[in-house]
């Protein structure tokens, strides 16, 4: 299946270590700047109970669900344990021009 | 190979079972439970769970716990501890023996004096069984009353007017949530129940329940009544600890833990609602929570410290509730603050800080719609953790991001 590379927003419109929503065609993702300054993204709800990952708190390569606290990598969508077990889905992720852009396949 | 009975098949049990497998531990483990499910979570069971009365959400399903290695007993009640030949007895003569016991045994609602439990028009609910007879007795137009006004009583009743329900809740106390929460919230969920044709009563002194075929009846003390459909009674939790008392451990509002989750004997040890313990962030203050993220969290803790790990609790209490589009979220202990201050968040959302006579961060309560307190609740709960003194202005400015206050 062909990539489809979505501009997402400004580079500078995500903070460091912090994470944004991101809702394209009736899909939503959760695109990240981590810590080192770099972009990443994953789907954009939790695996457990469908909670907007967006709303949570990133420390280091770590996401937190806003609403049990589940925790995911968001570098690699690894599930870190209860009360999630199910991985997140992770998109690749480019930056061009100053602009966020990811691929969705 | 080593033995280790967990006895309570609930969210805390479950996560120590797991959560032995995922520390090493190499023996056998079995998790008994008295309910005929698998381990299921509770917090959906007075919200949404409940408006589609759908099957229990499973902690985990069965082929997890086959990976696992682990024995799950469903609808058998534990009837003795036998410490000195280390067995717990089960009904006609079964025995299972143990290396290491671990209590995971819950709590159950509160009854009023002189209530018969679970007749069919008054009801508590604690199990899925419960949430299915409640649910069955409500639809569109049916009169529900709801006696406690804390958060089992009102999210049961932002449920039932999701389904259509008529409801009146009343409460003893001369307000809503009045243990643990602050008044400023109260106040906003209480309107938002009203804003819903929510009837609350506050300062009602109930003098008796009275349900026929025909319908329910709350007395008051002072002469007059309320008829409903449907009495629901939620006023608190009491500890499950007649297993361990009977054994001679030492119970104090629960069954007494040291700070690594160990009874009064060695080889037991106790975890979630139905134990107290010292809270390391508040000098070692004796509590009892009945929280789900206690249960996940010290169920982790337990399953280390029974194989051996000796490591102190050292999380913040952190509760959530789920009323309407509102989550109320608190983290810490707010009892003991000096000062309080508010930070104003968008959408009508805000988040009340409380610090002590020290300045030290003992507890951040907030409320708004969906999660848009969750963030600086969870950086708060490190605040707290890190016994932090955070500057006042920067907590009521928005502007601040906690995040740096942490890193400060």
């Amino acid at each position: 299946m062909s990539s489809n590379w979505v501009e997402v927003c400004a580079a500078d419109e995500i903070d460091e270590e912090d994470v944004i929503r991101f809702d394209h065609e009736g899909r939503t993702f959760a695109v990240y700047r981590s810590p080192e300054d770099e972009y990443f993204a994953t789907d954009g709800l939790c695996t457990h109970e469908q909670i907007h990952l967006a709303d949570g708190l990133v420390m280091d390569d770590i996401i937190e669900c806003p609403k049990h606290n589940g925790r995911f990598n968001y570098k690699t969508g690894q599930a870190k344990g209860a009360p999630v077990c199910v991985n997140l889905r992770t998109y690749p992720v480019k930056v061009e021009a100053g602009s966020v852009f990811i691929a969705i396949s | 190979m080593s033995h280790i009975v967990i006895v309570g098949a609930g969210e805390c049990g479950a996560r120590a079972a797991f959560a032995l497998r995922e520390k090493g531990f190499e023996g056998e483990i079995t998790l008994i439970g008295a309910e005929p499910h698998l381990p299921y979570e509770r917090p959906p069971l007075s919200k949404d769970g409940l408006v589609a009365a759908e099957p229990p959400k499973y902690v985990a399903g069965p082929e997890r716990y086959e990976e696992a290695r682990i024995t799950v007993v469903t609808g058998v009640a534990v009837e003795a501890i036998d410490r000195r030949r280390k067995a717990v007895l089960l009904g006609g003569g079964r025995a299972i023996d143990y290396d290491r016991l671990l209590l995971a045994t819950g709590a159950r609602p509160r009854a009023l004096p002189d209530m018969s439990e679970n007749a069919a028009r008054i009801r508590m609910l604690r199990t899925h069984a419960d949430a299915l007879a409640i649910r069955g007795a409500l639809a569109p137009g049916r009169k529900l009353a709801i006696v406690g006004g804390g958060f089992i009583g009102l999210e049961l009743a932002a449920t039932a007017r999701k389904i259509g329900a008529d409801v009146v809740l009343i409460e003893g106390l001369p307000r809503v949530l009045s243990r643990g929460v602050p008044q400023e919230i109260a106040d906003v969920v209480a309107e938002r129940h009203r804003q819903e044709g929510v009837e609350i009563v506050c300062g009602g002194r109930i003098a008796a329940l009275e349900a026929d075929n025909g319908g329910a009846r709350v007395l008051f003390a002072d002469g007059t009544s309320r008829l409903a459909d449907l009495i629901v009674v939620g006023i608190g939790a009491v500890p499950n600890t007649e297993l361990a008392e009977a054994a001679g451990l030492l119970i104090e509002n629960g069954i007494a833990v040291d700070e690594t989750l160990r009874t009064s004997d060695p080889d037991i040890y106790a975890a979630g609602d139905c134990c107290s313990f010292p809270l390391t962030h508040y000098e070692g203050r004796r509590v009892r929570l009945e929280a789900w993220r206690n249960a996940q969290d010290q169920g982790t803790l337990v399953a280390a410290n029974l194989t051996g790990a000796g490591e102190p609790l050292t999380s913040v209490p952190w509760f959530w509730s789920d009323q309407y589009e509102l989550t109320l979220q608190i983290a810490g202990l707010a009892e003991g603050a000096a000062t309080t201050v508010r930070r104003d968040l968008t959408d009508g959302a805000f988040i009340l800080f409380h610090l002590d006579g020290e300045g030290r961060l003992i507890a951040a309560s907030g409320i708004g719609p969906g999660n848009a307190v969750a963030r600086d609740i969870r950086l708060a709960e490190m605040l707290i953790a890190a016994g932090s003194r955070p500057d006042p202005a920067a907590l009521s400015s928005p502007e601040t991001k906690l995040k740096k206050l942490l890193a400060a």
